[in-house]
């Protein structure tokens, strides 16, 4: 070990020192800190970021192996530092609001950012461990922060047990990769299973329980369970927290793990992921129609959306690598958008959170309402909107890997999805209104408005962000 | 210069024209009449442009004109190109023919929302013109589907008492086709490698392949025609449509699907198309005489049009796949004179709408005792619809009837009995609520057409004369266009191998 392995991980220490520098400040400084903990937190992500694209770290190994740099995870690494950030952003004024006001909610958060970064820097099953937990620990506590209420309690709770459950899977997973490969460095494991025509049984078993672990964390179908009961217990800013950045890390860890020690046997755990894919869409598509609650109804949708990046990874190739990444980077900026939508829907300082509580949008809240059709339309997929891109990127994929009734039952899922899509933008332009909303925070209505542009000009400027996707999985190809 | 960029003008000044609405504030009444003022004006605008299209296209030649071509997203592949050939420039100078005439139409007819709606109808414009213009499959389909946007809020917040129900329907069906065209498009992006339609029309595709490719093509181009049985969602869109939402989908948004036969189906599939042809001509004359007979038990005025462009489109498929000159042309024409003849037909709906507000025929009666210069226009167009000879109807009928009647002389007899039943609920259509009785006291309040409508339909009934009397100022555009889609198709055909090789899968 020395400082030149270090250098690897220069911005995750430096989130961890300022992390346990804001806890320190947290607990001794007397008064009310919140606001400037939350503020120090949201500049600390900001200087990660930097050190994330300046690149301060050579790229390669670091800690013997057991931690990567390259292209994919700076790339995705950026879109957890945007989204956590704006995650932040939304939280700050909406604890001080809600009398939440605990400087502990921010540090948790970094935490679980910090995590994040790990799980997608990892190249180890071990570092993967570390990561997954680190960033999982945190987000149970967040989920569970307003313990006075009996939904948000219930929802860590279950997310804690079902999380437990699902870290089992991940060790009993991995100690059989370790047990039947001889290693559990990616790069030992990948020289070992290339080239073989058939898998030993205990590393398939292996995989396919990590491969269950990583589904919980991703929220697929069939350990999506905890989703709906934990995107409606949460408050609604630490819930749009959980939809995106965690989302990023594990669906990145996925594709590094199947892609890099497992690359070479597409064929061996392809069928599981077209089955969760498949299970993921319909069932994302099936169960939000009936949602009155509109996070429920997100949760459900945030279901189907990992279907669709499913329908990337099952590729196996690299344009299906480069489809998961471009799709996850529209899905942030979706779901960044629709969560600070839902954050407005207040009347007389009560959060609302039933559909129907969106009557009539168009006419009390114009600026609002389009921009929520956008998203929507968006995440239906209807060109020209981002969210067609995406899809259209994981299906050329699928079709690329010859993978034609994934496709096309993933298409049709589409349809039916655009069906719960389509009511809302029903409930807001073509129903009479209730009573107005009340108005927005300045940060909540940048964000709204930030978001609803990419996803408006996002064909007009989608190059470098293809460009980038493309190298960042041509990168992981060659590198595994 | 201008002319260079001419299509990506005319395709986006609307969309511009949508953007400096959106920033018109105000209070609501001074809002609406700049909105109104401001797609007015771009949309004349657009149309005075496209003209140029029109005195500027060179009439002998069958490639494509006005052609942009920049790179767009270079690592997909994608291009954005634009250009027009004799089939399409029609189109497109139908679509910026009717946008203004809806916009004028709604202005007495559409009180609230009014910025709205109008960003709603330049926002469509941009889609169809684009969609009609696009020489990129993908960009293709980008405007294909982006139309639905605007017309599931055009036809759900503007509609009438079941617009919730029929926006779904008409969004959800044609979802569905298309995003079966999206697969479609991308295997066919993957066999030949290139997204651009020139280059993909010049790709054989394997035998087996254009079997799957055409009915994913032909799943998304039944429901948009609509042919039978996935024609329901269009009487319950017209219906409930504002009256310039249905004359924008029965005048553009209906030709979508045969445009997308003519420009993929058979042009790039042709192996298929033959195989599948009797499929279309059976559906095709399920289509004419099924409708036919539906709309002759109608009591709302604007079901039996929906039904009878039904009926029509029918024509219009029969005549794609007899793949004759005179049958295309036929196609191309009917669609065509349809677009103007059934848009008008629906204004003339919507002028008694308007004053009575029921679309039910047995509430009128007697309409030409009180509005004389109302009944003449209707009449006009009634007989237009009917085919009359000397009107625009007239002329795609008969080139389809001639042209079916060399391939099959049964589908030329069924289709040509549903000429008679179309003069019937036509005609009953117009005895009902213009002649009869004049009974209802709310009929004698009727007032005659105002100025506003005068200035509407003065240029459709020109222009159903014009295209009764002299086609050959529009049939001259798409000649050679139409001559080499038909020597290609023969060409490839006769190097095929593979029909006989289905049939007998298929075991005949």
């Amino acid at each position: 070990m020395n400082f030149a392995e270090l250098s690897v991980a220069v911005p995750e220490i430096f989130l961890a020192c300022s992390a346990m520098f804001l806890l320190i400040l947290g607990a001794y400084r007397s008064g009310k800190t919140t606001g400037l903990v939350s503020g120090l937190s949201i500049v600390a992500l900001g200087g990660v970021s930097l050190l994330v694209l300046f690149d301060v770290a050579p790229s390669g190994r670091g800690f013997g192996g057991l931690f990567i740099v390259d292209g994919f995870s700076t790339f995705l690494k950026l879109i957890i530092l945007i989204a956590a950030a704006v995650g932040l952003v939304m939280t700050t004024r909406f604890i001080r609001r809600e009398g939440m006001d605990r400087f502990e909610i921010p540090i948790l958060m970094l935490l679980a950012t910090l995590g994040m970064m790990i799980m997608v820097s990892a190249n180890d099953l071990m570092t993967l461990y570390i990561g997954l937990e680190l960033q999982s620990l945190a987000l149970y506590v967040i989920a569970a922060v307003r313990r006075e209420t009996l939904k948000s309690t219930e929802a860590g709770l279950k997310y804690f047990l079902l999380g437990a459950l699902s870290s089992g899977l991940l060790l009993y997973g991995s100690s059989l990769v370790y047990g039947f490969s001889g290693a559990t460095d990616f790069d030992a494991i990948a020289s070992m299973v290339s080239g073989e025509e058939k898998l030993a049984p205990g590393l398939v078993l292996g995989l396919v329980f990590v491969i269950a672990a990583v589904s919980f964390k991703i929220s697929a179908v069939p350990f999506h369970m905890w989703t709906p009961d934990v995107y409606e217990g949460a408050p609604t800013p630490i819930t749009a927290f959980f939809a995106s950045a965690p989302k990023v890390a594990a669906m990145g860890l996925l594709v590094r793990v199947l892609v890099e020690p497992f690359g070479g046997v597409v064929d061996q755990w392809q069928q599981i992921i077209v089955f969760v894919s498949i299970a993921s869409m319909a069932l994302g598509a099936l169960g939000a129609m009936m949602q009155k609650n509109i996070k429920r109804m997100m949760a459900y949708s945030s279901i189907g959306h990992v279907g669709y990046l499913l329908v990337g990874v099952s590729a196996g190739s690299v344009a299906g690598v480069e489809a998961v990444v471009v799709y996850l980077t529209i899905y942030i900026f979706m779901n960044m958008g629709v969560f600070s939508c839902i954050l407005s829907m207040r009347q007389q300082g009560e959060m609302l959170d039933s559909i129907h509580d969106l009557k009539g949008l168009s006419k009390t809240n114009p600026a609002m309402a389009l921009a929520f059709v956008l998203f929507m339309f968006s995440m239906a997929g209807v060109p020209p909107l981002a969210g067609f891109f995406g899809k259209f990127m994981v299906f050329a994929a699928a079709i690329d890997a010859g993978l034609y009734g994934l496709a096309v039952i993933g298409v049709l899922t589409s349809v039916i999805a655009a069906f719960y899509y389509l009511r809302l933008i029903k409930i807001m332009y073509f129903d009479d209104p209730v009573a107005a909303m009340d108005k927005n925070g300045g940060e909540i209505r940048t964000v709204i408005l930030v978001s609803s542009l990419f996803v408006v000009f996002y064909a007009l400027f989608a190059t470098p962000l293809v460009n980038g996707a493309s190298q960042v999985a041509a990168a992981l190809f060659v590198a595994g | 210069m201008l002319i260079d960029y001419l299509l990506s003008v005319v395709t986006f000044t609307p969309l511009l024209g949508a953007a400096v609405i959106l920033f018109v504030r105000g209070d609501e009444a001074v809002v609406a009449r700049n909105a109104r003022a401001v797609a007015l004006f771009v949309s004349t605008a657009v149309f005075l442009l496209s003209l140029v299209l029109w005195f500027n296209f060179d009439k002998s030649s069958a490639d494509f004109q006005f052609m942009e071509r920049s790179a767009w997203i270079p690592s997909l592949g994608l291009t954005y190109s634009l250009g027009v050939d004799g089939i399409s420039v029609l189109f497109v100078l139908l679509a910026t023919f009717l946008t203004p005439i809806c916009i004028l139409s709604s202005f007495g007819a559409v009180e609230k929302r009014v910025k709205e709606y109008m960003i709603a109808f330049l926002v469509l414009e941009t889609m169809m013109i684009g969609m009609f213009a696009a020489l990129d499959i993908v960009l293709f389909y980008i405007f294909f589907e982006a139309v639905l946007i605007p017309m599931f809020l055009i036809i759900g917040v503007w509609g009438g008492t079941r617009r919730v129900y029929a926006a779904f329907k008409m969004f959800l069906y044609t979802f569905a086709g298309s995003v079966l065209m999206l697969l479609a498009i991308l295997a066919m992006i993957f066999d030949a490698g290139t997204t651009e339609i020139p280059n993909l029309l010049t790709h054989a595709f394997g035998g087996d392949m254009q079997f799957w490719l055409w009915l994913a093509f032909f799943a998304s181009f039944a429901v948009k025609l609509p042919m039978w049985p996935v024609h329901t969602w269009l009487p319950d869109a017209h219906v409930e449509a504002p009256t310039a939402g249905s004359v924008i989908l029965a005048g553009v948004l209906l030709k979508m699907g045969a445009y997308g036969f003519l420009r993929f189906s058979v042009p790039m599939l042709p192996e298929a198309t033959s195989y599948f042809t009797p499929l279309v001509f059976a559906l095709s004359v399920v289509a004419i005489v099924y409708a036919s007979l539906v709309a002759l038990v109608q009591d709302d005025m604007k079901k039996l049009i929906a039904y009878s462009s039904v009926a029509h489109m029918g024509y219009v498929s029969i005549g794609i796949f007899t793949l004759t000159q005179q049958g295309i042309e036929g196609a191309i024409y009917q669609m065509l004179a349809h677009g103007i003849i059934s848009g008008a037909l629906f204004l003339c709906v919507g002028v008694v709408y308007d004053r009575m507000h029921t679309r039910e025929m047995s509430r009128y009666g007697g309409v030409a005792d009180r509005m004389p210069h109302y009944a003449f226009a209707f009449m006009v167009f009634m007989m237009a619809s009917v085919g009359l000879p000397g009107t625009a109807g007239f002329v795609g009928e008969f080139l389809v009837l001639v042209g079916v009647f060399q391939v099959n002389t049964i589908v030329a007899l069924l289709a040509a009995s549903a000429m008679v039943l179309g003069a019937a609920y036509m005609l009953w259509l117009y005895r009902k609520v213009i002649f009869s009785a004049l009974s209802s006291t709310e009929v004698k309040k009727l007032d005659d057409l105002s100025w506003r409508e005068k200035v509407i339909f003065a240029p459709l009934l020109l222009l159903t004369i014009w295209m009764g009397v002299y086609p050959v100022s529009f049939l001259s555009f798409m000649s050679p266009s139409v001559e080499k889609l038909i020597a290609n198709y023969h060409t490839a055909l006769a190097k095929s191998l593979i029909v006989p090789i289905f049939a007998q899968l298929l075991g005949q």
